[in-house]
């Protein structure tokens, strides 16, 4: 299928839409279109063992590098009231084999649902009773261990458990108050390795690691507020100090809805910086299905008798679809009623409404995409006499929709149930989904979006009190809250490009002790935001190190220029004594009137290099700066140099 | 306690009386920790006395310290009753028809999670609506004769059970399932095996390691494999059919007398010891491993013996064990003591005036061994030989929990001991092997390089 100029496909439905690209939306885009979003953050814990069992935390390896595999089947249970959840049904249909690669290091008898849950991990309750405190959380008297269900085996158990440390707090975004719905504890699920037609293969290093999720209500209002309340909640999280960072240790679920739409979920989102592009995105498609819902409803005076049909691809027809459908594949020919030119409908860039479809036949009937094409493609390899053909032997009007699937024989059934329900949900507008977030902004059909009925309480484990005590000393030693430190880095003037990499890296506590010590707030911000930055990249920061120098740099009354180079140097040379760093950096001690004498001798030379004196002066400064360091402020060497050139 | 405060005591019931509130009420509660609003649970009562339960919309559950409750305001009330949807069970004349007896164990099973209690799914149209499958295999019909957890299970069940199962082979039953609790099945396979004697059918006990209410769970597999096995296996014998390996791939059939639960939590906790499996069992039908079983016949002939002497008990030995162990045995009038021995069948010399003296009163003793693995041999050492004069027997390679069952069988016959002796020796169904093959001793020693390269090839 053609993907790359999508936009043009279908320039009326898209006109029809009024897509804007991201830049070019303002404020008034999302209130037009009744754009709601909210959070759910997952962060993990830094704890030293797993959350129900005695395995390490945060050793990970290779999706291939495993001891033994095994299999597992998950099934539907009954819901409360006697229904099959939505989902449920959805992952049976799909009969997958879900094969566990299991690591001695790393997974346990638990982790493989072999033995129940061990005493759940004091360690990880007290790092999330602190941030629901941070989070302004009421905080709950007794721990109640849920399971909640997830069937793409995601965990071996078929649910997650997890329990609520606190309800009905709140944060500032935007500056105003956002509803933090909760924050509990709960325990990891594994990494995908990989997911071909029936087998989806899962490694369980990262399963049951301590997480704590912390859920806003959907107050959100712009995709920016989205990001901005997720690095909040971020930097929070790294203010306790007892959370994990790097990749994966943090991911936000994000809930999104739209003015007659319905709440979807973008799954396992790895950036904050994706926030912004795939809630905008999926604001548009899910308009673009409510106006192919009103065109539907147009079109079809009874919606609850629509009913498609569909006819093999006969083996006389095979030559017209060469090339398309592969030679082991089956192929169905559907007429979709009344669907007429609604299939190449646009709903994102790149994509129309026929991928909905598409997306679907891969994740339900496990069929690889492609394995599906329509008329209304712009670049159908199928030919537009052969198209007609394939209408005519299902009976296909011109107003009506023609869809052509393949796939494996065995699973052109579930094929066929699935193409059939995406349509009749059509009807109903944006149907709940979970969708996962691709790096292009566009999102697509992971699952069916759970219902409320997939929480039990897990018989395994009793409620754990939470005493007041607990709770008490947690507060005592609360770090200092997002928003103060916030308006502490402007109070300091620390420019705005600083504030993040500050709040990210849980600096603002070293910064406030550079303060203290009467480092300039602006020096010290930039120190830390640009040098140690650019120098550690995502490494670990021993801030303890950092202090070591100023606290040396002082006693040898250095001046504050030379910390910018001895700073990073210290944090890449853990080991190197303060001389050695000195050494690194071509320190050597000069009184101002060697420096002085030393530009007077550099300057002759200079002047006559360089005519032009603004040349001159950075020549000879350049030449200066490495004595001068540490030695003079560079301030008075400047001015010393540019009066020996002038 | 009323039942609208159901499992609150102490404390947590002073408050909801105070504030007028009771199980299902939904309410605002007004803490020291803020407000927190959902319906008022019940409480399990092996739970603390100072915590109220709620359940808040998302559907998770809270406890909320009594003492930091300011205020409690009823907003409604909301009571919940589930029941477990039944559809009619399709039958049809060309499938076997299939008895599920039900003894307790849940084998499709709902957790009501306002309750906290399992509510088990037991009728055919119960059992369809959960396993769907059930409908290709055969035509099903349930009874419950009890509802015990399976540590409960005992004499006057067997009794009944072995009852019911000549009840059914006489009304021309194809197969019969027994659901189970997995803690006691094997004591209850051999209990049946030395009851329930020349079956024409299949009867298969079968159960679940992790509860039915859960995705991942075996049960509805399980059942499937049974019901398979009812429905079309040759082999007309008492089975135990649960998982092969931990992964979903395949059960096994087990001979009644050979089996054992081996892991307190695995699926894969029952193992045949000291032989192999009968057979292997998929949807997609039952492959024997062996060809010494007894066959499925069309008439409907079977012996029913049910008999069970209370007074016979099963002792582990162990090093320094006090011979008034045995005497107190003696005097509180028990007619047939198991020992599970050392080794070949030891214990230790302060213990033989005791089995001297348990001999003269006129008690059976039988030795079995504690390794599981492997025959009783008391020629080999002088100690054997010693405890053999003294009158324990030595039961070949009979499993200590079997010996046990078929001695209180054997006893709840006849007082005759050298009857008794004869019934004890003679081998009824497998409990006794001529033969132990290579292949009957299997504990793969983890962490060696070979087992490991083997793990990595077969699923666990």
């Amino acid at each position: 299928m053609k993907k790359d100029d999508a936009i043009s496909e279908n320039p009326d439905s898209h006109n029809l839409l009024g897509y804007v690209r991201r830049a070019e939306a303002t404020q008034e885009t999302y209130r037009t279109l009744g754009f709601r979003c909210g959070l759910e953050v997952h962060q993990q814990l830094r704890t030293t063992k797993k959350l129900f069992c005695r395995c390490p935390a945060g050793h990970y390896q290779d999706g291939d590098d495993y001891d033994a595999q095994l299999v597992r089947h998950m099934r539907p249970t009954l819901s409360e009231l006697g229904e099959y959840d939505g989902t449920a049904l959805m992952e049976y249909k799909t009969k997958k084999n879900i094969i566990y690669r299991i690591k001695g290091e790393t997974a346990c008898t638990y982790d493989i649902d072999d033995t129940p849950p061990f005493a759940v991990n004091r360690q990880a309750i007290d790092i999330a009773i602190e941030v629901a405190l941070l989070l302004n959380t009421s905080i709950v008297g007794e721990l109640h261990i849920a399971r909640k269900q997830y069937l793409d085996g995601s965990i071996p158990t078929g649910f997650q458990r997890t329990a609520i440390i606190g309800i009905d707090g709140h944060l500032p975004v935007a500056g105003k108050r956002v509803g933090v719905r909760q924050l509990s504890v709960e325990e990891d699920s594994c990494r995908e390795v990989s997911d071909v037609g029936h087998e989806r293969t899962y490694t369980t290093d990262r399963l049951g690691m301590p997480l704590i999720e912390t859920v806003t209500e959907p107050e959100l209002l712009t995709p920016d507020e989205a990001a901005e309340a997720a690095n909040y909640i971020r930097y929070l999280a790294r203010s306790t100090r007892h959370v994990n960072v790097g990749i994966g240790a943090a991911r936000e679920d994000v809930n999104v809805s739209v003015e007659g739409g319905t709440r979807v979920e973008i799954k396992g989102v790895q950036h904050i910086r994706w926030i912004p592009e795939l809630t905008h995105n999926e604001a548009f498609r899910q308009k673009a299905l409510l106006l192919i819902r009103d065109e539907l409803r147009r079109r079809v005076s009874a919606p609850t008798a629509w009913t498609a049909t569909h006819v093999p691809l006969g083996d006389a027809d095979r030559h017209l679809v060469d090339g398309i459908v592969p030679s082991t594949a089956s192929a169905v020919i559907f007429r979709l009623p009344r669907f007429g030119g609604l299939l190449s409908f646009f709903t994102n860039p790149g994509r129309t409404f026929a991928d909905e479809f598409s997306d679907r036949l891969k994740v339900v009937a496990c069929i690889a995409v492609p394995n599906l094409a329509h008329p209304d493609q712009p670049a159908s390899a199928i030919s537009p006499a052969a198209w007609r053909t394939l209408a005519i032997r299902v009976g296909a009007k011109s107003n009506d929709g023609v869809v052509l699937v393949w796939g494996p024989a065995a699973d052109l059934p579930t094929a066929v149930d699935t193409l059939v329900e995406r349509c009749r949900l059509a009807f109903q507008g944006v149907p709940n989904e979970t969708r996962k977030g691709l790096p292009n902004g566009t999102t697509i059909f992971e699952r069916v979006l759970p219902g409320p009925d997939r929480m039990y309480p897990d018989t395994d484990s009793a409620p754990i009190p939470i005493e007041e005590e607990a709770i008490e000393r947690t507060r005592a030693r609360l770090p200092e809250s997002v928003d103060r430190r916030m308006a502490a880095l402007r109070a300091w003037s620390a420019p705005e490009d600083v504030h993040a990499y500050i709040l990210r890296r849980d600096l603002s506590p070293t910064l406030a002790w550079l303060v203290e010590r009467k480092v300039d707030s602006a020096f010290a911000a930039t120190l830390l935001g640009h040098n140690v930055r650019h120098a550690m990249g995502a490494r670990e920061i021993d801030v303890e190190r950092v202090r070591w120098v100023i606290v040396e740099a002082a006693e040898r009354d250095l001046t504050r220029e030379i910390l910018r180079l001895l700073v990073p140097l210290a944090l890449l040379e853990p080991a190197a004594t303060f001389d050695d760093l000195l050494g690194r950096v071509g320190y050597r001690k000069a009184t101002p009137k060697e420096i002085r004498a030393q530009i007077a001798r550099c300057a002759k030379a200079f002047v006559a290099r360089h005519p032009e004196p603004e040349a001159r002066v950075r020549a000879l400064m350049g030449c200066i700066r490495p004595l001068a360091m540490g030695n003079v402020p560079l301030r008075d060497t400047a001015a010393w140099v540019e009066e020996a050139t002038r | 306690m009323s039942d609208a405060h159901k499992g609150y005591k102490g404390e947590a019931l002073d408050v909801l009386t105070r504030f007028q509130v009771g199980v299902w009420s939904d309410v605002d509660v007004e803490s020291t920790r803020g407000h927190f609003r959902g319906i008022v649970l019940p409480r399990s009562e092996f739970d603390d006395s100072r915590h109220l339960v709620l359940k808040l919309a998302t559907g998770y559950n809270v406890g909320i310290d009594v003492r930091t409750i300011r205020a409690i305001q009823e907003l409604g009330r909301r009571e919940a009753h589930y029941k477990i949807p039944e559809k009619e069970f399709p039958t049809s004349p060309d499938k076997p028809n299939v008895k599920l007896l039900g003894t307790g164990g849940t084998i499709a099973s709902r957790l009501d999670y306002r309750t906290g209690a399992v509510i088990p799914a037991f009728s055919p149209g119960e059992l369809y609506g959960a396993v769907p499958e059930l409908a290709d295999i055969c035509n099903l019909s349930t009874e419950k004769l009890f509802a015990v957890f399976s540590e409960n299970m005992g004499p006057s069940q067997y009794i009944e059970l072995a009852k019911a199962i000549g009840r059914e082979i006489e009304n021309g039953i194809d197969g019969i399932v027994i659901g189970h609790g997995t803690d006691t099945m094997h004591h209850t396979a051999s209990a049946l095996a030395f009851m329930v004697q020349h079956s024409p059918v299949p009867i298969v006990m079968v159960g679940s390691q992790r509860s039915a209410d859960r995705p991942s769970s075996d049960a509805a597999r399980n059942l499937i494999h049974a019901t398979t096995t009812a429905a079309t296996s040759d082999i007309a014998e008492v089975m135990v059919c649960m998982f092969g390996p931990t992964s979903d791939e395949y059960g096994l059939l087990h001979r009644a007398t050979r089996v054992r639960k081996m892991h307190s939590s695995y699926r894969s906790t029952f193992r045949t010891v000291g032989d192999i499996p009968l057979a292997t069992v998929t949807r997609d039908g039952v492959k024997p491993l062996r060809q010494d079983y007894a066959h499925r016949r069309a008439d409907r002939h079977v012996d029913i013996l049910p008999f069970f002497e209370e007074r016979v008990t099963l002792t582990y030995y162990y090093p320094n064990m006090h011979p008034d162990i045995i005497d107190s045995l003696v005097e509180h009038g028990y007619k047939g003591i198991v020992i599970a021995g050392t080794g070949l069948g030891h214990i230790n010399k302060p213990v033989y005036p005791a089995i001297e003296r348990a001999v003269a009163a006129g008690v059976a003793i039988y030795m079995t061994v504690q390794t599981l693995w492997g025959y009783v041999h008391m020629f080999v050492y002088d100690t054997g030989r010693d405890l053999m004069a003294k009158g324990i027997i030595p039961t070949e390679n009979m499993l200590p929990e079997v010996a046990y069952i078929k001695l209180a069988w054997a006893l709840g016959q006849t007082s005759d001991l050298e009857r008794v002796r004869e019934l004890m020796l003679t081998p009824i169904a497998g409990e006794i092997t001529e033969r132990e093959p290579h292949d009957g001793y299997l504990i793969f020693q983890g962490g060696m390089p070979e087992i490991e390269e083997f793990l990595r090839r077969v699923h666990k």
